[in-house]
């Protein structure tokens, strides 16, 4: 089994009587109330999904992030995951005592052990992590609204939250035995934040045919308007696994994270969560976590040049269609007919298509697929 | 430009445009560092550091060996309990 980023898999997770004691002095600690963004970063740290993070970031660990794109023990990582409050919130709390997270609802979620408070510069943070400071780019405008303060320290979770889509959750440990129960010795992670259509299949099945298995991880939580709702992607993956693609290599569980639309700097982010999952490879295709035009086609591919030491391998592909001629899905290196003949594999198009209640043609989506879509009411997000 | 304070013995803190970093020096032939400032020439790589730097963590990736990280029997089957309940296993 491939090892986790940093060497171990972080469990932060109280259980038993470490559990219980930070349950009865919870009432005791001074509360933040956290977002669900915020939420799933907890879970993530204190399940291993971050590993090796701890906690949120503390300052030196966040410059060293946007400076070098490593942590200062060197491992790579490009994502700053960090706790933001304000400046009254910050003054009330002092370094060295524990502090306890929660939910909105007031539900008890994790307890922070505070060992840094400091400020930060949004602008070249948005700038270092999106290469623009362009606050049309929705992982800006997300910076540039966060509060003037970073908490940072160690984090024990409590209790997972629940929600909708438990029945799709699974941790880096289990994940871990899961394949090693299914003797997968190699597994291709498949990031998505999509409804399937024909050129996703043909990518993950194209990987699939060099590894032992293939773990389908689509991303739940906020994400932009117009992107399919969670539980619309949830159902079409179910339905197309279930019709097309083999029981004893698939896998399908969810990653409950925000979609920061980082590019190539996020690419090395989710591939290092899917190291942490136990992928051996993940793919990578054209604009990988891109948003608008804002990072070149395949500047998510080359990004992986810097990082050689990430134990995950990647898997690039470049762009799909489907040729009329050829009847199959091709691509410019092994496809000789003119444009002309190829369909793309257009998310826009499909969604025209879905949003006028007409199914897309079966060369672009699976019609059972298409019909789950399209019995969501509303499946795009406001 | 580049600043310099001794830290402990073989290590020093470059401060450079703000940002503390740890490094410490490793010695190679001369004539090698002269290939490999050749080699680099017009490429990425800003200094014969940056590419030992990357060479080796490559080299370090390659060397890795497999997790050896082991649940207790009673951890493994509680997950599995959970991943069998969840469809996942038979």
């Amino acid at each position: 089994m491939i090892q986790p980023h940093g060497g171990k898999l972080v469990d932060r997770v109280l259980k038993g009587k470490a559990k219980e004691e930070a349950l009865a002095r919870a009432g005791r600690l001074r509360r933040l109330v956290l977002d669900a963004e915020l939420i799933s970063d907890v879970e993530n740290i204190a399940t291993g999904v971050y590993s090796p993070l701890q906690g949120f970031l503390g300052e030196a660990d966040l410059r060293s992030v946007l400076e070098t794109s490593r942590l200062r023990s060197d491992d790579a990582w490009t994502i700053p995951i960090v706790l933001d409050v304000d400046l009254k919130t910050a003054d009330g709390l002092k370094k060295g005592e524990e502090v306890l997270l929660a939910s909105e609802n007031g539900r008890p979620l994790a307890i922070l052990h505070l060992e840094e408070k400091y400020g930060f510069d949004k602008g070249e943070t948005a700038e270092k992590v999106f290469g623009t400071r362009d606050a049309a780019h929705p992982g800006v405008a997300k910076v540039i609204a966060m509060k003037d303060v970073l908490l940072a320290g160690p984090i024990d979770l409590i209790e997972v939250t629940p929600t909708p889509f438990d029945r799709w959750k699974l941790t880096p440990k289990e994940t871990r035995v899961l394949f090693e129960a299914k003797g997968w010795r190699t597994v291709v992670g498949f990031q998505t934040r999509n409804t399937p259509h024909i050129g996703h299949e043909y990518v993950q099945k194209a990987a699939l045919t060099f590894v032992d298995g293939l773990f389908i991880n689509p991303v739940i939580g906020r994400k932009k308007k117009g992107d399919f709702k969670d539980e619309v992607i949830l159902a079409s993956y179910e339905e197309a696994i279930r019709r097309y693609y083999i029981k004893e290599r698939t896998v399908m569980a969810i990653l409950q994270m925000e979609m920061r639309y980082a590019g190539p700097k996020e690419a090395i982010h989710h591939a290092i969560i899917r190291k942490n999952f136990g992928c051996t490879h993940i793919i990578i295709g054209r604009d990988h976590a891109g948003v608008g035009s804002y990072y070149a086609p395949f500047a998510a591919q080359e990004v992986f040049e810097d990082f050689p030491d990430l134990g995950i391998v990647p898997m690039f592909f470049r762009s799909f269609s489907y040729c009329r001629t050829c009847g199959s899905v091709v691509n410019e290196k092994i496809c000789p007919h003119p444009p002309a003949e190829h369909i793309q594999f257009s998310g826009t198009k499909i969604r025209d298509l879905l949003v006028k209640g007409e199914c897309p043609p079966p060369e672009l989506m699976r019609p059972e697929v298409a019909k789950v879509i399209m019995a969501f009411e509303d499946p795009f997000n406001e | 430009m580049s600043s310099r304070r001794t830290l402990k013995k073989g290590a020093v803190w470059y401060i450079n445009s703000g940002m503390d970093k740890e490094f410490t020096a490793v010695t190679i032939p001369t004539s090698l560092h002269k290939k490999i400032e050749e080699l680099i020439k017009g490429t990425e790589h800003r200094s014969v550091s940056s590419y030992v730097t990357k060479v080796l963590r490559d080299s370090l990736s390659a060397a890795e060996k497999p997790a050896t990280e082991v649940f207790s029997k009673d951890e493994e089957e509680k997950v599995k309990e959970r991943l069998k309940a969840l469809g996942y296993i038979d």
